[in-house]
């Protein structure tokens, strides 16, 4: 039996199977955002000791840093799949990625720095791990930026895959020149390894948390794929026929009503 | 090969000659930033020299981005820059050429005037050779990988503060690096990790950027 592997990898196969697949992820981070917020509120332990309530916090932080460099990597390689495949698809999911990236990597900083004020006393210190977040956040807007403002889809998708990958041999090199030159500064007076030892409830919530983020980032890039593939092939007849049907079905509908 | 790759780096390097004033507004530009940073704070030697390393360093990191922009704009608006795409011999080796002539143009001035900037900053003077060593070492790669991010925006509207957009954050390590090298150097400590890598960022650098800007020149010019 042969299977065509490549199926999928147009755009007009792939767009009604992200669109049956959407609703899934969509519900399955919904219900493990449920399953996480109840663990990391009510099962995990109450208030720490030295951080107060504040140490909650970190159920959405971590998760969020930990997406924020996954999807880095997983927007990498797509982008190099589709600069060495000439794969328009791949190119469409990098492009879908990357304001996701970039929205868990605020989310990171912001959520740090709320976290930090009351356990550190301080909104922002010049840690190894904040400066490379920020320098991150830098890559991805560096990534949106680039994409916008050249007009020519295909030259935009090359030109941003080849920015991702140039971003992706860096991100190890900025990663420890980051921490050399913290380290040679200030003799690290607050690290994340001090933190309290974990407890098994609050790991399951920060599991469940990263869990429901991974599902939350798969839905959303799907989503916004679909909406790059209309974009990108509204000349092609399968649009034009899918996006004439809804246009007509809308129309009876309302037709009905009135 | 050999004929090609001196060729391009005559010709850019004739072309920067005749028109001397750009050179000139990257060195000035270079002068004026770090003249600006005294100004904006307490002149005392002790804070000067303190801030000295970062402040020359960033100055002249954005001197050299400033002129990034040019390094292909003329060549794509005159055809000439379809004509190496489609000449026999490598692209990557004309890129590099047209690279070294931009450091040679626009790196090397900062380098001989980093000193005289220091003076001014109150650096002492092996803190001032460090300096000059740090930028020989590290300009280089500055230019390497400003050249990615000027053949990814060519012909993109608002490509200037694209440039800085997309280069900046790559250069942190060279910043990093080089400021640390001259930071070490007054505190008494020895430079010598810091310079080393530099010299290895510079050698990455010279590997994988030409690569990746003759890449992006295709993709770019196509």
């Amino acid at each position: 039996m042969k299977i065509n592997w490549f199926k999928y990898s147009s755009p007009q196969n792939f767009y009604p199977l992200a669109g049956r697949m959407v609703p899934w992820f969509a519900w399955l981070a919904a219900l493990l955002t449920i399953a996480g917020l109840y663990v990391s509120f009510f099962l995990a332990p109450p208030a720490d000791f030295q951080q107060k309530e504040a140490y909650r916090i970190i159920f959405v932080h971590v998760p969020a840093a930990w997406m924020s460099m996954v999807i880095y990597i997983v927007m990498a390689a797509w982008a190099g799949i589709g600069l060495a495949l000439n794969a328009r698809l791949s190119a469409m999911m990098a492009q879908a990625l990357a304001p996701t990236g970039a929205m868990f990597t605020l989310l990171a900083l912001v959520t740090g720095s709320l976290w930090g004020k009351p356990t550190w006393g301080t909104w922002w210190v010049w840690d190894a791990r904040l400066t490379s977040e920020l320098i991150l956040l830098f890559l991805y807007l560096g990534f949106i930026a680039l994409q916008a403002a050249i007009d020519d889809p295909r030259r935009a998708d090359r030109a941003g895959a080849l920015l991702a990958l140039v971003g992706a041999v860096n991100v190890p090199i900025i990663y420890f020149s980051v921490k050399w030159w913290n380290t040679l500064h200030q003799g690290s007076s607050i690290s994340m390894g001090a933190a309290p030892k974990m407890v098994v409830t609050m790991l399951t919530g920060m599991l469940l948390m990263a869990l429901a983020f991974w599902m939350y980032a798969i839905a959303v890039a799907l989503m916004r794929a679909r909406c790059i593939i209309l974009e990108r092939e509204r000349n092609s007849e399968w649009v034009k026929e899918l996006v004439g049907a809804e246009i007509c079905g809308s129309q009876t509908k309302t037709g009905v009503n009135a | 090969m050999n004929a090609a790759w001196l060729t391009v780096l005559q010709r850019d390097l004739l072309q920067a000659f005749r028109r001397r004033s750009d050179v000139a507004t990257t060195v000035f530009f270079f002068l004026i930033v770090s003249s600006l940073f005294p100004l904006g704070m307490n002149p005392e030697s002790e804070t000067l020299s303190l801030i000295a390393p970062g402040v020359l360093w960033v100055a002249a990191l954005l001197a050299g981005m400033l002129s990034l922009t040019r390094l292909f704009a003329t060549d794509f608006a005159d055809g000439s820059l379809e004509q190496m795409l489609l000449a026999p011999q490598p692209l990557t080796l004309m890129v590099l050429a047209k690279i070294l002539a931009h450091w040679l143009v626009c790196g090397l001035p900062v380098v001989l005037l980093a000193p005289i900037i220091g003076l001014q900053y109150a650096l002492p003077y092996e803190a001032l050779q460090i300096l000059m060593l740090s930028l020989l070492l590290g300009t280089p790669a500055l230019s390497l990988i400003g050249a990615i991010g000027a053949a990814l925006t060519l012909g993109v509207r608002g490509s200037g503060l694209l440039v800085a957009l997309l280069v900046l954050p790559l250069y942190i390590p060279v910043l990093i690096f080089g400021a640390g090298a001259v930071a070490a150097s007054q505190h008494g400590m020895s430079a010598q990790a810091h310079l080393s890598l530099l010299a290895a960022c510079s050698l990455l650098a010279l590997v994988l950027a030409p690569l990746a800007t003759a890449a992006a020149l295709r993709i770019s010019v196509e």
